[in-house]
């Protein structure tokens, strides 16, 4: 067996290979989570439209079909990127890992395959197909939607919280697939990203329909291209909080550094505030507000609760806090955001079955799509650079993964020019699709060009 | 059998299949690039449009199928192959980029200017996208990648004779199979003139394939000798197999006979894939690693092959579903 434990050719291509993994998850969540919300969208207002005969449903289905034939594509490619990365950037971790973590990315694949081939199935048969069986076409992507998600964050959490194999001799044996599957992190983690992915989808759709209402297009398609997709994100909001605090919480017994990273706690005692913004300098959290015994309060329910800090692991095991601090807070402070945003939709909703009458609320409801991307990148940060220095926590670190190839850094230079022109194309072609008539989805230039 | 060389077999079979039909869409692409200029080409570009636009996504995850199960069943070889193949394989990362979203941005477009800008990316990118596989593959069965982490070369274990002889022969085939197959779609869709076109076109690209083929086993037999003598040897019969489907779909197709074509097109191209399995068999990478060497643990491979069991229940019928709609199109669309 060839020795595999490998070291970066310099220290610039570990860096190098670090920022193009964040650089290309940080681009495939936000479209993934379009992949993961959007169909069940589309799917629910063509099935009004078919029951109500109302046309405004009919046309913002087609609408939304046409971009999620963009978004997909898009979406699919950038996850190729990933599964390449994997190898090409971080051969070390599946050198020894790949068997461990295989089994919910080949399930995962499975998933694509149901997604992929439904979604040429739904985009591409709207006027072939019978209309409700139109509808049903729509199913199996919104299932493996949510699938797919499922078994990558499943990956994703048995890298925090690696379980189901045993280390002889540094060797990994007695592989158990499906406790891998199953490691303690999977319940929690898997939900709280299949949430921030209906957030996401939701604010985002609505938050398009927000700004053209803002410019006075007030019709009924307008109203209902906000409505559905933010009744559906405020309505996760809540549930969406509950789950990030139990997170927080797991993590205090299940990954302390992580969360004593998430709060600045540098020594482990009782009694700890809990700390809103500021800077962690030479081993403390400074200018932060403070609301004291907050943290343990959250922990255990008990100002005595104890908190494990930073000194609990060696100083060479330990995350960077202040990314991990700050990204968290931004995270938690956009998502008691969107709370406030939901709540003062249901209270106007309530009492006079309208939106809020304040243009202010349009104004927000118009940057909520945003800070749902945001918070959502916010805690990946938090989740990724909190695991630091480890790649699987405790057991592999970062940096003896990566790939000892050298001139990783040109790879990352060119795929940043890659992802910058990918960026600018997908923006420019939604923003078309926005305001260009949409006839059946992808019935496309063919029909509609002629030299 | 065991439950690794079941594995391989799938694993084989999903790599067959993204050749086949993953590659007839980037063949498609090669036609679009010379399909000629904006008005000449419209009526070709619109049918290879037609025929990927529904099913390019799913076609395209065989590719992801594959990666996937060789990670988890066999990951020293995924993470040898990766890491050598650094260069090569970024570049079909890139390729994948460029293609799929210049497909799907033109789809969405309207103006001239846009249809240009996404449609020459994608018929560039279709080009060299199975040129640089095919190097990869050129590079393994000439038994330049080693087990362990980047041990090969950096640019000589992709860019030496059998890598290039590769490329060629994946742009050629590609390019072939989306001839084949495109006769018959613009038959059944009532273009009779398309028809021709690609006719004439997939007897030109099958000679040349096939030139290229015959001098391949000179460059083979003094670049790769151990694959030499696996082709010659215990794979002969598939090398023979893959000659005559070739000479058969070039007489098919000059009797218009299309879809018998396409089963011999295909034919010939799957039993290249098989018989480089074949001559190479057991060995996965050289020197010494082989299938049972490479597997990982039982638990592993059984979990993934009650997976792929289970999943290949829900997949077939939904595949067959997707292909029987699409070719079944009314010729009056
Ligand atoms: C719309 C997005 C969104 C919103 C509003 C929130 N989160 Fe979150 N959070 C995510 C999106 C997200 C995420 C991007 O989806 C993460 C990254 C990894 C994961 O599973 O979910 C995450 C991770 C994450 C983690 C780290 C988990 C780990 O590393 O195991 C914690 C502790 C929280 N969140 C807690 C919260 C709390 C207390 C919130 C209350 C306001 C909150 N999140 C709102
Ligand atoms: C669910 C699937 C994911 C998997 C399997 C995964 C895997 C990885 C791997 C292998 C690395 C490199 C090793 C390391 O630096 O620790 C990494 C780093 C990183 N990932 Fe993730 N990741 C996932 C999701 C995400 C997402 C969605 C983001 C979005 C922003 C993200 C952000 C990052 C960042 C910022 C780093 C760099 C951390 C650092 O080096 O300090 N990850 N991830
Ligand atoms: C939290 C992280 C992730 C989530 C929620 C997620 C979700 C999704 C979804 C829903 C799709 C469907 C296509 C689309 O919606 O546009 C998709 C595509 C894809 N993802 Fe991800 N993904 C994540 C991270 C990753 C990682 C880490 C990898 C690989 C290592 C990956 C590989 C892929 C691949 C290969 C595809 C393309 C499948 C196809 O061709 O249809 N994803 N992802």
């Amino acid at each position: 067996m060839p020795d595999l434990f490998a070291a970066a050719a310099t220290p610039a291509d570990l860096t190098a290979a670090r920022m193009q993994m964040a650089v290309s998850l940080g681009w495939h969540i936000i479209i993934a989570c379009f992949g993961v919300g959007m169909p069940a969208l589309t799917v629910f207002v063509e099935w009004r439209g078919l029951r109500t005969g109302d046309d405004a449903y009919v046309r913002l289905a087609h609408r939304w079909a046409k971009a999620m034939g963009v978004l997909f594509a898009v979406g699919a490619v950038s996850g190729t990127i990933l599964s390449f990365e994997m190898g090409l950037l971080w051969p070390a971790l599946m050198a020894a890992y790949g068997q461990v973590l295989g089994l919910p990315f080949a399930l995962e694949g499975i998933a694509f395959f149901i997604e992929a081939i439904f979604l040429g199935i739904y985009l591409y048969t709207w006027d072939r197909l019978p209309r409700g069986l139109h509808v049903l076409s729509g199913l199996p992507v919104c299932v493996a939607g949510v699938a797919s998600a499922f078994f990558v964050v499943s990956v994703n959490a048995w890298m925090n919280h690696p379980r189901g194999f045993d280390l002889v001799n540094g060797r990994v044996t007695h592989v158990r697939p499906w406790q891998a599957l199953f490691n303690a992190g999977m319940p929690l983690q898997t939900l709280h990203m299949i949430l921030a992915a209906f957030m996401v989808a939701g604010f985002t759709v609505a938050s398009v329909y927000a700004a053209g209402m803002l410019r006075g297009r007030r019709e009924r398609y307008h109203r209902l291209g906000f409505l559905v997709p933010f009744i559906v994100a405020a309505v996760v909001t809540p549930f969406q909080i509950f789950v990030g605090d139990n997170l927080a919480r797991f993590l205090a017994t299940q990954q302390p550094p992580k969360l004593a990273a998430i709060e600045g706690v540098g020594h482990t005692r009782s009694h700890v505030p809990l700390s809103i913004g500021g800077l962690y300098v030479d081993g403390r959290m400074r200018y932060a507000i403070r609301i004291p015994d907050g943290l343990s309060l959250l922990v255990g329910y008990r100002p005595s609760t104890v908190v494990r800090g930073l000194d609990a692991v060696p100083p060479g095991a330990r995350p960077p806090v202040n990314p991990v601090h700050l990204s968290f807070d931004a995270m938690v402070a956009i998502g008691f955001g969107l709370l406030v945003l939901s709540a003062w939709f249901a209270l106007a909703w309530r009492s006079r079955r309208d939106l809020p009458r304040s243009r202010w609320f349009l104004r927000f409801a118009t940057l909520s799509g945003v800070a749902s991307i945001v918070a959502l990148e916010a805690g990946w940060v938090t989740t990724e650079v909190g695991r630091q220095p480890w790649v699987v926590w405790q057991h592999q670190r970062t940096a003896e993964a990566v790939n000892p190839a050298p001139g990783l850094w040109v790879g990352l230079i060119t795929v940043l020019a890659v992802y910058v022109v990918l960026t600018v194309a997908t923006a420019y072609v939604l923003n078309r699709l926005r305001t260009q008539s949409v006839g059946a989805p992808q019935e496309g230039w063919p029909e509609v060009y002629t030299p | 059998m065991t439950a690794a060389q079941w594995l391989l077999v799938v694993g084989w079979t999903g790599l067959t299949l993204y050749a086949l039909l993953g590659g007839a869409d980037f063949g498609g692409g090669f036609w679009d690039a010379l399909a000629g200029d904006t008005r000449r080409g419209m009526a070709q570009r619109r049918l290879i449009d037609q025929s990927i636009g529904p099913v390019w996504e799913a076609n395209h995850v065989w590719l992801i199928f594959v990666l996937v199960l060789f990670w988890t069943c066999f990951p020293l070889v995924f993470a040898s192959v990766a890491s050598t193949m650094y260069v090569p394989l970024t570049l079909v990362a890139l390729g994948i980029i460029a293609r799929g979203s210049a497909f799907a941005f033109r789809k969405a477009s309207t103006e001239l200017w846009q249809l240009r800008l996404f449609g020459g990316a994608f018929a560039l990118s279709s080009v060299l996208t199975p040129f640089f596989l095919g190097t990869v593959a050129g590079g393994v069965a000439s038994g330049r990648v080693r087990p362990g982490l980047a041990r090969g070369d950096l640019l000589y274990s992709w860019w030496n004779p059998t890598s290039v002889l590769g490329g060629l022969l994946a742009v050629g085939t590609t390019a072939y199979l989306a001839a084949v197959y495109l006769t018959a779609d613009a038959r059944r869709t009532g273009k009779t003139e398309l028809a021709e076109d690609f006719r004439h076109r997939g007897i030109i690209i099958a000679v040349v394939t096939g030139i290229i083929a015959l001098g391949g086993i000179v460059v083979l037999r003094a670049d790769a000798p151990r694959l030499y003598a696996g082709l010659t040897g215990r794979a002969f019969p598939l090398v023979v197999l893959s000659g005559l489907g070739g000479l058969a779909s070039l007489a098919l197709l000059a009797r218009r006979a299309y879809v018998i074509a396409r089963v011999t097109a295909a034919l010939a191209v799957a039993a290249v894939v098989w018989g480089w399995a074949v001559a190479q068999y057991p060995v996965l990478l050289y020197p010494d690693l082989t299938v049972s060497g490479a597997a990982a643990e039982p638990s592993v491979l059984r979990a993934t092959l009650a997976s792929v069991i289970g999943g290949m229940i829900l997949l077939v019928p939904s595949l067959l579903w997707l292909f029987a709609l699409f070719q079944s199109r009314e010729a009056t669309k």
